[in-house]
């Protein structure tokens, strides 16, 4: 830091690569528009009027190959979940994923007797962020995204991992 | 028209057809399989009756001894009146016309049943499961139906069956 | 789908298509731009609806209906306890009939409004949505405010209801009457005398009225084909029969009868006609113990009962049969969207793939319901 310190006029802020990296991907991440049941009118609801999601920079998108974040919002079918699998690896890396919704997590009220409903969508694809709730209140969404926007920020894409 | 005025309709026009069936309630009438395309034909077209509206099939699964049952709720637009039609199926071998070519909606409706019941409707130009995928195993609505441990990879866990409800 | 001949080409969209309204998948066959079949596939949120309410109690079910038809789970909840207490010959009190219909109206216009905001959406306009989903946020408030829950109440219970209304709730209710009366105005100036709009909607997707009876076709799309069912006033159940309200019908106001504008539009005179019944509901509700008519365990004799409501959506029919255990031997749901999907097919022919999201959108389905 030696080196560049008092160097510069204003507009002009220091920092590690890495850090700033995380801090960019952080606060712009945009996620997957694809509802699957109740919890995806909650989805909705959030990126509406009275919450607007795109103040903390999530942005839906149609595509799964322009989309950083899937929420799966809904309960997920055995039908479904070989769809969301496709959908998951269609995805460009660095990719995360939210299970939205007791359903998603854990089959939720469906989890006794539903035949066809597949228990937990970690089953199938790896989940970062768990919101519980049937279905979320928008607030917990945004809560869970904000969650999901810090663990982003302590990544750090230029460092090598150790193998 | 009444519900005692259709039933005698019915019964007039097909002698025998009607069952008696001391189990069923007001509205409901039990009709033998085996000329249900006709009488159906009969109970749409028939300028007293006109039964246009096809509200609702229901399979029934009446227990492991009893008959599966398909139950045609029918509802006429223009004279108002509604009756409930109750066809008994052989457990082992459960079919019945289709009655897909009458109401449109039958199309649907008879796939939802053979997707849940497995009671077939012949003469139906499209019977595929509807809501299941086509590969699905067993016919889930069926009481002695038993779950599927995985599907294509996925294990479905195992969950350990809770005493009665008593 | 058959031979694929020369110049045809098979698209495919959904289950995660934005426009399908939820995970359905449609396999479109068309001839360049011109569709020539159309082939809904479902089950993509089949949740065993029918199964549960093979091994829940009665009381039970009640949340479950609620996931069904998520956007009006009040209309589900009603549906379902009419039914229960035709089976059980319960008579609840007046104020609790009064309180469902309060419940049932304001989700009826809840879901119409997002009806009408994600038609808005389909066609291509994005502010109208902002603008009804706002509304409708009001109206979540006030659901949150009475039982605590936004989206999912599990409000109604076989003879009664869970919570009482809240002290200052009719005053609420009144002075949100008052805010939205006014908005309907500008969501017909914004959206629905657009000429763009009209453009895309009218004339496009004609529904005639004896295809759609034979469909089975409920609710807003069949009234908007011209045909004056409503079961609220053909078979009224719980106290329909004393309100004063009109049923609106399809008029062909830019195109043809039955075309996706008079179905949108008879939604919106609806969401009018909902108004004047909640104006009358709360101006009548009597005082009253709400919880006194709840059975104390749920055992209906042995029979069969197939009760249809009129849900946003259409006829909602369920179909319960006991055997007089607490636990139901069948319970079949009739759902409107199903028959309405099934519709799909043949009023899309012969328009272009852009059109046949205009029309699916106009039939306003919910796939919860649906799939069941």
């Amino acid at each position: 830091m030696g080196v560049l310190e008092n160097n510069f006029k204003d507009n002009v802020i220091v920092a590690s690569l890495d850090k700033l990296l995380g801090w960019a991907r952080s606060t712009s991440p945009w996620y997957f528009q694809f509802g699957l049941a109740c919890c995806a009118i909650e989805m909705m609801a959030a990126a509406a009027s009275r919450h607007d999601l795109e103040r903390i920079g999530m942005m839906p998108r149609s595509s799964p190959r322009q989309a950083d974040v899937m929420i799966v919002a809904g309960t997920v079918t055995m039908k479904m979940a070989l769809r969301v699998k496709k959908l998951y690896e269609q995805m460009a890396d660095p990719k995360y994923v939210i299970s939205m919704g007791s359903c998603a997590t854990s089959g939720g009220p469906y989890w006794q007797h539903g035949y066809h409903v597949l228990k937990g969508v970690d089953l199938i694809v790896p989940v970062d962020v768990y919101i519980p709730g049937c279905p979320p209140r928008p607030e917990s969404l945004i809560e869970g995204l904000l969650k999901l926007q810090e663990k982003i920020q302590t990544e750090r894409p230029l460092t090598r991992k150790s193998v | 028209m009444t519900f005692a005025e259709i039933k005698a309709t019915i019964e007039k026009q097909y002698p025998g057809s009607v069952l008696e069936n001391e189990g069923l309630g007001d509205h409901q009438v039990e009709l033998k399989g085996e000329q249900w395309i006709e009488i159906a034909t009969y109970m749409k077209t028939d300028p007293t009756l006109c039964f246009d509206q096809l509200e609702c099939i229901t399979g029934v699964d009446t227990g492991e001894e009893g008959p599966l049952q398909s139950r045609y709720n029918l509802h006429s637009m223009e004279h108002r009146h509604k009756i409930e039609v109750v066809i008994c199926h052989d457990r082992k071998n459960p079919k019945v016309a289709s009655i897909e070519q009458l109401w449109r909606i039958g199309d649907w409706f008879e796939r939802e049943t053979y997707d849940m019941f497995g009671i077939v409707y012949e003469g139906h130009r499209d019977l595929r499961r509807i809501l299941c995928p086509d590969d699905w195993e067993g016919w889930p609505l069926r009481k002695d139906y038993e779950g599927q441990e995985s599907y294509h990879g996925i294990i479905v866990p195992k969950i350990k069956e809770e005493e009665g409800w008593e | 789908m058959g031979i694929v001949h020369g110049d045809q080409m098979i698209l495919n969209i959904g289950p995660q298509h934005p426009s399908t309204h939820g995970v359905l998948r449609l396999e479109v066959k068309t001839d360049g731009e011109i569709v020539s079949e159309v082939k809904p596939y479902l089950g993509y949120l089949h949740r065993c609806f029918e199964k549960h309410c093979e091994n829940v109690t009665y009381e039970q079910v009640v949340p479950y209906t609620d996931r069904c038809d998520y956007l009006a789970a009040m209309n589900s909840n009603f549906g379902y306890v009419v039914a229960m207490e035709e089976l059980m010959e319960i008579k609840v009190p007046e104020r609790v009939d009064y309180i469902r219909v309060i419940m049932g109206e304001l989700n009826r216009v809840a879901s119409h409004l997002l009806a009408l905001g994600v038609y808005g959406l389909d066609v291509g306009a994005f502010t109208p949505f902002l603008y009804m989903l706002r509304d409708r946020e009001r109206i979540l408030d006030m659901f949150e405010y009475t039982c605590g829950a936004r989206l999912l109440y599990n409000y109604m219970w076989v003879g009664g209801v869970s919570h009482d209304l809240p002290k200052d709730f009719v005053q609420i209710c009144l002075d949100f009457l008052d805010y939205f009366e006014p908005q309907i105005s500008e969501y017909n100036e914004l959206l629905t005398y657009n000429k763009i709009f009209i453009e895309r909607t009218a004339d496009v997707g004609v529904l005639p009225a004896d295809v759609a009876v034979s469909f089975g076709v409920t609710g807003p799309n069949l009234r908007g084909s011209g045909v004056k069912w409503d079961v609220r006033k053909d078979e009224p159940y719980s106290i329909y029969d004393r309100f004063d309200f009109d049923v609106p019908t399809g008029t062909g106001e830019f195109g043809t009868v039955g075309d996706c504008f008079d179905r949108y539009w008879v939604r919106m005179l609806e969401v009018k006609e909902s108004v004047k019944i909640l104006r009358q509901a709360l101006k009548d509700i009597p005082d009253g113990d709400v919880h006194q008519a709840i059975p104390k365990k749920i055992r209906p004799p042995k029979g069969s009962v197939y009760r249809r409501t009129e849900s946003p959506r259409g006829d909602l029919g369920y179909y319960i049969v006991s055997d007089g255990t607490p636990v139901a031997t069948r319970l079949k749901m009739r759902s409107p969207a199903f028959t309405a999907l099934s519709v799909l097919d043949e009023i899309s022919r012969g328009w272009m793939i852009s059109d046949v999201i205009a029309i699916l959108g106009s039939l306003d389905i919910v796939l919860g319901e649906i799939d069941r």
